[in-house]
Parts: structure tokens; sequence; C-alpha cells
């Protein structure tokens, strides 16, 4: 393996997953997975279907936990990682399906499961409509009137109801965001805002997994690419020391042999030294 | 963060969303009908309903006496109807309750005949509630049955339960009648019954719990998308094996309270009072698919179903068009609610 060090030089890894494995009723879905994502980098997560990128989220996520291996956070395993847990501990995931209650409020959606509360449970309300207001403006980027804290999200757009899971996430302080595909179903236009988005994440000095089937998208915003296939790793590669028709190359290599033909990229090469771009 | 997701560019809210208030009626009246257009709808259509007994028979409902019915009798289903409009909130049903109306009054009479101690009797009888929502829960959240099915079978296991305690025996309870509790729970007020107040209050508790408290929060959520849910981290198995519970000891009580309003116990107290009490939550505009639904809704369709039977009498219709009308109100109320959904969901 070569060294996959957090691209900030400290040794320590932000998020780091040591010899994971995990099963499904027979199915080995993991096996034997070495991860690590820096203190702010953007790793883009590919792989076909079924290679392993739902489980390796999910089991970050403490959605399910691994039957072998470890998972660290800053170095310090945590061994009963919950979903509780983990989003205490910086983990946000941004499902596109799965993010909103389609039926409630926009209020209620930004703070599902974590409301602001007065005293023994009791809400807030006033609170997070303020809150969820200047969040509107702010970050969201709804400037019509037709949208209030009130709405129901069921008639916003695939790329509205992104930005409001990611919004949701940056306001909690999460610092590891996880994105799965979010780019599916959104407009070309909506889709470079999005990417602008994934890249204000690293802006903002926080850390990303993203997982996408376009090559293009992950090519124009991974620091990193970490290839998935039949529940292994098959390869890492910077992008910016390859072009990104070699990417797909790589890409499809993979997808036929589950390996690729040239070797892994030396992590330091690949990351953050523009100079050493051909 | 400046980069934003929406493609739309006019005016600034104004200051008043600002404000963290909700939709006011007066400042913009046009949206507030389309974020409470459930809540008007029933509201619309009880009021109707309502003139429409009163055209039919003003002798009887401009007069206070037949209020005074319905505030001792609604209560007896309505004080369940309430914690069941969470449950199907959540995406969930119980039809268990009416046994468990029985169940609770088993251990009523038990410790009151060993006892002679009604503040005990009490506390047993919601004791047995508690426990029969959770072997509900039970079966439920942590078995995984679905709900309809595990509960029509504890709806025969609790009933048939009560029975075999009982032996079939029925109890009179005209020793509790000077009691401070009987008073307390179907004595009357002011000239208002008791139990009428009791049903106000859990009204209010619900919809607080509902609105306002993180516990109905997650019933919402859990109700629309239980992955978001988990996802987002809430509990939701606990959260799911409260509700039933909590339809456990509200059905517990509104046995104390149907027992004591006939003054005596019979095993088969609660039979009658499932489809009354399904029929508020439905006619309240509370969705069956989970996710949506009022306390307001609920309220109003408790009202509704338990006047049509007297209004029908009133009117000078005989007993045969009870069921008939019963029939076209429910239809038509849920297919309002259908419509509003769809034109303003």
């Amino acid at each position: 393996m070569p060294d996959d060090r957090a691209d900030d030089g400290s040794a320590v890894p932000r998020l780091e997953l040591r010899g994971v494995s995990k099963q499904f009723a027979g199915v080995q879905a993991l096996s034997d997975i070495d991860f690590r994502l820096g203190r702010n980098e953007i790793v883009g997560l590919i792989g076909d279907n079924g290679a392993g990128k739902s489980t390796l989220i999910k089991l970050v996520c403490g959605y399910h936990s691994p039957d072998e291996g470890e998972i660290l956070f800053d170095g310090a395993p945590v061994p009963d990682l919950t979903v509780e847990k983990a989003r205490r501990l910086g983990v946000a995931a941004v499902y596109q399906e799965r993010a909103l209650a389609d039926q409630q409020q926009l209020w209620r959606n930004i703070f599902i499961g974590q409301e602001i509360e007065s005293r023994f449970g009791f809400l807030d309300v006033r609170k997070m409509r303020q809150e969820t207001h200047k969040l509107m403006l702010e970050s969201m980027g709804f400037t019509s009137t037709a949208v209030t804290p009130e709405s129901v999200v069921k008639n916003f757009s695939g790329g509205e109801k992104q930005g409001i899971a990611i919004t949701r996430a940056l306001y909690f302080d999460a610092d590891i965001l996880i994105l799965d595909e979010p780019a599916v179903g959104l407009s070309i236009k909506e889709t470079d805002k999005l990417l602008r988005f994934i890249q204000s994440i690293k802006e903002a000095g926080k850390a990303a997994i993203l997982i996408d089937h376009n090559i293009f998208h992950v090519y124009e915003v991974a620091d990193r690419v970490v290839v998935l296939d039949r529940g292994r790793i098959a390869g890492r590669f910077g992008p910016k020391n390859r072009s990104v028709i070699e990417m797909t190359e790589i890409m499809r290599e993979i997808a036929e042999t589950g390996k690729a033909s040239i070797p892994d990229d030396p992590h330091e090469e690949a990351v953050e030294n523009e100079e050493v771009r051909p | 963060m400046r980069d934003t997701l929406s493609d739309s560019a006019s005016p600034m809210l104004d200051a008043a969303t600002l404000s963290g208030r909700g939709v006011s009626l007066w400042r913009e009246p046009k949206r507030f009908v389309r974020t409470y257009a459930g809540q008007l709808g029933i509201t619309g259509a009880s009021l109707v309903l309502w003139l429409a007994f009163v055209i039919s028979a003003p002798g009887t409902f401009l007069r206070g006496d037949i209020y005074g019915a319905f505030a001792a009798t609604i209560p007896l289903f309505g004080i369940v109807a309430m914690p069941l409009t969470l449950v199907v909130v959540a995406g969930e049903i119980d039809l268990s309750f009416p046994s468990t109306m029985a169940l609770g009054m088993v251990g009523f009479v038990l410790m009151w005949e060993a006892t002679g101690n009604v503040p005990a009797a009490v506390a047993t009888s919601l004791v047995i509630g508690a426990i029969a929502g959770l072997i509900n829960g039970f079966v439920i959240v942590r078995i995984g049955v679905p709900a309809l099915v595990a509960t029509i079978g504890t709806l025969f296991f609790f009933r048939g339960l009560s029975l075999v305690v009982m032996g079939g025996r029925n109890v009179t309870l005209t020793a509790l009648r000077d009691t401070f509790l009987f008073r307390l729970f179907v004595g009357e007020f002011f000239g208002i019954p008791m139990q009428f107040l009791w049903f106000l209050l859990v009204t209010a508790v619900t919809w607080v719990v509902l609105n306002r408290h993180r516990y109905g929060a997650a019933v919402y959520v859990i109700g629309d998308n239980i992955q978001t849910a988990e996802l987002q981290g809430i509990r939701t198995k606990r959260v799911r094996t409260v509700l039933f519970v909590l339809v456990g000891v509200a059905a517990a009580f509104a046995g104390i309270l149907s027992s004591l309003f006939i003054v005596s116990f019979f095993p088969s107290v609660g039979e009658g009072q499932l489809l009354p009490a399904l029929a508020a939550v439905f006619v309240g505009g509370t969705s069956v698919f989970g996710g949506k639904g009022t306390v307001w809704g609920t309220f109003l369709g408790a009202f509704m179903i338990g006047t049509i039977n007297a209004g029908i009498v009133a009117a000078g219709l005989t007993g045969f068009y009870t069921e008939f009308i019963y029939g076209a109100v429910i239809v038509v109320s849920v297919s309002i609610h259908a419509l509003v959904q769809r034109r303003f969901g």
C-alpha cells in the first residue's frame, strides 16, 4: 500500500479505516479496506455498482458496524460507532433521496434530530424559523418570497434539496461531509453550482468524501481518487497528475479486470503539489 | 459560503418572516390558506355538518342539552383518538385499544376488590395499559410484525385475556359513586361533564407533544421517511415503541371513564369504540401513509363522528340512516382531504 498520509502534512488523518471488512448475509461487501481522509481534502470514491461504496460510507456514518477492522477519528479508534456518535465526531452524510423528509416544512428539515430546544425537549420553533431564514438567504440562495421556512420541501428541485442537505451539514459544524451521488438528477447548471459548493467545503477547511459515477465531476473537485472494485480497493490516484482521458482509461481497465495495470500514485505527489503536474 | 444552488433571484423576504413567527392570516391570507388548507377544510366540513343538523332539527341543536350529551360521550373514544393520531402520523396503526380498555379495567376491578383502594386501582389499570402498549411495541418494532397484523392479534388476545380472567363476570361500581376520583373523572364541573375536560386536556397535551416537542418532530419524520430519521440519528425504535405505550395508557384511562360513566364494568367495554376513534383520526385529515396529520383535525373529526348518531335521530330520521350518513360523512371528508392534498400539498 502506498503511503496515503493526510495532505496537510500531519501524520494523523482526520478519518481512517484500518483493515475493515463487512459481510451481509454471506456476501462480502468490503474486504480489508485501508482508507484515509485528511483534515482538509476531498477524496473521490468511485467504482461500479456493488463495488462497496455505499457500504463504506454507511460504516463511516455509524449506520453499519464493521465485522473486522477499526475506524479511527483523529487517530483514535472508535469501536462502537453509532449514527449519533459519528455525527458528534463531525460526520454528516448528504444522501440525495434520503436526506429530507418531503412532507415537512423547511425549518423542520434543517433541524431533523437536532432541534433547537428551550427546556425538557420542548422546541424553540421561533428560533429555528429565524435560523432557517438566515440560512436560506446566506447559504441556500432562496431569495424568492414564494419560499419561506414554512414551505414544504416536496416541491423543491433536486438541486435545492441537495443545497438544503449540504447547508444543514455545514450549519451543524460537520467537517467530514459524505456526498453520495450528489449530482444525480441535477441539471447541468445545478451541477456546476453543486461542484462549486463542494469546492467551498474545502475552502472552508473541511473534508469530504465524494461518491460519483461521473469521473468528470470527481476529476474537477477531488484531491485524490480511490477506486473500489468488488469490495476491494483497486487503485488510488491523484487526478491532478493525470488527464481525464487517462483516468477514464484506468476506470475502464479496473471495471474489466478488477485492477489497474499502472501502479498507484504516491500520495505526496498526488495532492496539492500543483507544480509537479505535467 | 457564497455559492447557492437556487436560480431564483426575486426580492428579499420581508422583515415579518424574519421574526420567526408562523404564517399570519392577516398579513398573508393567501399563504395562510395554502399552509393550513387541510385544517381549514375539516373546519369548514364540520361547520357544514353542524348547520345541516341545526336546519333539520333546530329545536334540538339550538338548545344546550344535546351538547351536554355529546360532551359526555365523545371523550370516551376521543381520548384514545389523540395518541392514535400520533401513531398514524408515524405511519403505524393500532387496532387493539378497545381490548386494552377492558384489560385495564380488569386490573382496576381486581385491585379495587382486593384492597378497596381506588387510586391504586386507577394506577393498576394505567400500568396494565402501558404494558399492553409495550407488548404491541415489542411485537411490531422488535419482532417486525406489521402493526395492522400485530394489533389485530392483540385485539383478540387482550379481549380474550379479560374474559378469561373475569370469567365473563360483570361488576357493579355503584360503591364508587361517592369517591373523589369518581367525581374527578366523570362528575360535573359547572354543568360540564368532567370527561370532556379530560378530553380537552389530552387534546392540548397531544398538540404540544406533536408540534412543540422533539418527540413529535421525530414522529413526523418517522412517518415521512424512516430512513431519513435513522440517518439523522433519531432513535426510531424507541419513539415507535413509546407511541403504542401512549395509546395503551390512554385506552386504559378511557376504559375507566367508560365504566365509571355507566357505573358498571362489563368485560365488553370498548367494543364499538374502534371505528369511531379511527374514523375521527382519518376524517381529521391524518394521512394513512404517515408524515401528515393534525390534532385539531382529529378533535373536530371526533365531534363529527360523535354527533352523527344523535343528529340523525333528532332530525327525525330512523336509525336505519345512521350508518348510511355515517359512511357518507367519512367518504366525503376523506375525499376533501385528498383533493386539498392534490391542490395545495
